[in-house]
């Protein structure tokens, strides 16, 4: 087991794309650690570099205290689970969690002792003498989770294992990566593009966008300040509302007149923007106190909860979410009022955290 | 490893079995078109029947006027011919057992040099590969006629001329951007992950390539080793430029220079030409599947 440390990775293809700008990770020993971030932000190849399956053009790639960047994947003692499973089709499920450890040569007794274990936590059994081809896509996953384990590695890489399974099935499975990893104690980066998977499973998570880290945080950290408006708008469903603000007699007042508490050591003199979740705002009825006028554009009914969309003076679009048992009509005139803490203050002009 | 490409890159277990839609419909095929799909099979199919009767009849039947179509008496004499002259084996024989070693030889090597390409083409982020593939492809839009004299003022500088090694280099040249070309279509559809699994279980990338890809892409490869050997044996151009004398001559110009002359013994033109059929059409059998599956499938990307 170890941590991994990646430093300043930049990775450019040959036809001249850069895949990873400038990357800085620290992953700590048994650490779930979430790489997030929407397609060609560069968390796959940054993945892939880590496992050696791509040359980093510049940086340092260390596992525990080793400096990996010239070792061939076989040397790096990792596992990788993809995202295709990538079972090798012609050989049945025990061969095919049997097949790295014959590779590495264990003898015989060994390998059985170990491809039992590893059938055995995640509950294969009956699947031992199927081919791939025979397994539904849960069970193909899960085959691939076992052989990546199988082999007690340093650090399990997770190229997005659950994007191929159905919605109930994902849920079953993150469940059960999440259960595996705490019990195992393994390092393990996981990589994937659902916010929902990231806030779940992860100890801390990267948010990456266009070659570059975001934020790095717990899940609760990034929820609730996100350092940047790419994070603000990519974390959260519904996201952010992001409103214009300006710092007014030691308030934050938005075109419409919505007053918000400010956080303090605000910078006056710039254009700001404040980021408020959906739950904190509440919808009223008109002229309640603390509210400003707004009207309702529509509202989805999910059961649980309702996201009311409301328009106020000058801000269009701005999600609320309310409990269900509050309901207005679609069009009829309602006040908007906030609810919550200190919201975060971005800058207009750096897109970047301020307060 | 009895595996095929298509179970190979099955990815979810739960594919969707529609059947394709069938373009000739049992109860749809109206009388009109077996009328004409009648006529074209006569048509395509007169020349090769007329060929493999003429090859079984008597001399005498050949030529007779009219042309006799059954009541002819039938012989082997003619492929007795085609393999044994007097005293030994005939020359059209040799020119068979030459085109045999060209074809087999030529296609052998392309295959060995066109299929790592081919993958490395598929796999590696090559800088201009559009271009470079482009460029491959390019140098079979000429008609071999065209370069057919350069080739042979090459040929005499090299001492290249009339010999085995002539042909099967210059096969393999024509050979190899097709079995780039097609195998590039067959290792895309194979996912590259088995062989980034295989390297992370402790394997090098050619080792993953040799143990895990190379199998699934078998079947591919049979396939266009196919294609390339039919060309290879079917080709005439460059064999009667480059090549003279009997003990080098393929079958094509050797079955061609039959012709001509005062008489022509037409029964053993017509031996010798299913003899040289046969082959053919046993590996166009052997990879029917393949046939449309690998022009169409395969080398088009998905």
């Amino acid at each position: 087991m170890a941590g991994i440390e990646v430093t300043a990775l930049h990775k450019r293809y040959p036809d001249g794309t850069v895949a990873v700008e400038h990357v800085d990770l620290s992953i700590g020993d048994g650490e779930l650690f979430v790489m997030l971030g929407p397609s060609g932000c560069g968390k796959t190849t940054t993945l892939r570099a880590i496992a050696g399956l791509e040359r980093q053009t510049t940086g340092d790639i260390h596992i525990g205290d080793t400096l990996v960047n010239d070792l061939p994947p076989a040397e790096r003692d990792i596992a990788m689970v993809f995202q295709f499973y990538a079972l090798y089709p012609h050989l049945r499920t025990r061969d095919n969690l049997a097949f790295p450890l014959r590779a590495e040569g264990l003898p015989k007794a060994e390998v059985r002792e170990r491809v039992d274990e590893a059938a055995r936590l995640m509950r294969l059994g009956p699947l031992l003498n199927r081919r791939p081809r025979r397994l539904s896509g849960g069970e193909q996953q899960r085959v691939a989770l076992a052989r990546a384990l199988v082999r007690r590695p340093r650090a399990f890489l997770m190229d997005e294992p659950l994007t191929n399974l159905d919605a109930e099935l994902r849920a079953d499975m993150r469940t059960e990566i999440k259960h595996l990893q705490g019990a195992l104690g393994t390092t393990m980066v996981y990589v994937t593009h659902d916010q929902v998977e990231a806030m779940s499973l992860g100890h801390r998570i990267a948010i990456l966008n266009k070659g570059r880290v975001e934020q790095i945080g717990t899940p609760l950290e990034v929820y609730d300040r996100p350092a940047s408006l790419f994070c603000a708008a990519f974390i959260g469903s519904p996201p952010m509302n992001l409103i214009e603000v300006e710092v007014a007699d030691g308030k934050l007042r938005s075109q419409g007149g919505l007053v918000l508490t400010p956080p303090p050591g605000l910078p006056r003199d710039r254009c700001l923007v404040a980021g408020v979740r959906p739950e904190a705002l509440e919808v009223t009825e008109p002229g309640a106190e603390r509210s400003v006028p707004a009207r309702v554009v529509s509202a989805e009914w999910l059961g649980d909860e309702i996201i009311y969309v409301v328009d106020h003076d000058g801000q269009r679009d701005v999600r609320v979410r309310m409990p269900p048992t509050v309901r207005f009509a679609a069009d009829a005139p309602v006040g908007l009022r906030h609810t919550g803490g200190t919201p975060a203050v971005y800058d207009v002009s750096t897109e970047e955290l301020v307060a | 490893m009895g595996v095929s490409v298509d179970e190979a890159v099955s990815t979810g277990p739960v594919r969707d079995h529609t059947p394709p839609a069938r373009r000739f419909g049992g109860r749809g095929r109206s009388v009109l078109e077996i009328a004409l799909l009648t006529v074209l099979a006569v048509v395509m199919l007169f020349p090769v029947l007329w060929m493999i009767e003429t090859s079984i009849k008597e001399n005498r039947d050949v030529y007779a006027i009219p042309a006799k179509f059954f009541d002819f008496t039938v012989t082997l004499d003619h492929f007795k011919d085609v393999f044994v002259a007097s005293g030994g084996r005939s020359a059209l024989s040799v020119s068979f057992l030459n085109s045999v070693v060209v074809a087999g030889v030529s296609t052998v090597l392309a295959t060995v040099l066109g299929v790592p390409a081919a993958w490395a083409y598929s796999r590696f982020a090559v800088k201009a590969k559009k271009d470079q593939l482009f460029f491959i492809l390019s140098t079979r839009f000429m008609p071999p006629v065209v370069v057919v004299i350069p080739i042979f003022l090459m040929y005499r500088q090299f001492g290249l001329i009339d010999t085995k090694l002539g042909l099967i280099l210059i096969y393999t040249a024509f050979n190899v951007p097709f079995t780039i070309w097609m195998m590039k279509g067959f290792v895309d559809e194979v996912p590259a992950e088995y062989e980034d699994a295989a390297m992370l279980d402790g394997y090098t990338r050619l080792q993953a390539f040799w143990r895990f890809t190379l199998p699934l892409l078998l079947p591919g490869i049979a396939a266009t080793a196919v294609f390339a050997l039919i060309f290879s044996w079917n080709e005439f151009v460059f064999a009667i430029f480059l090549t003279s004398s009997d003990d080098v001559r393929t079958a094509p110009p050797a079955i061609a220079g039959l012709i001509g002359g005062t008489t022509v013994d037409w029964g053993l033109v017509a031996a010798a030409s299913v003899v040289f059929a046969l082959p053919v059409l046993v590996f166009a059998y052997l990879v029917r599947k393949h046939l449309v599956a690998g022009v169409t499938l395969g080398a088009v990307r998905r």
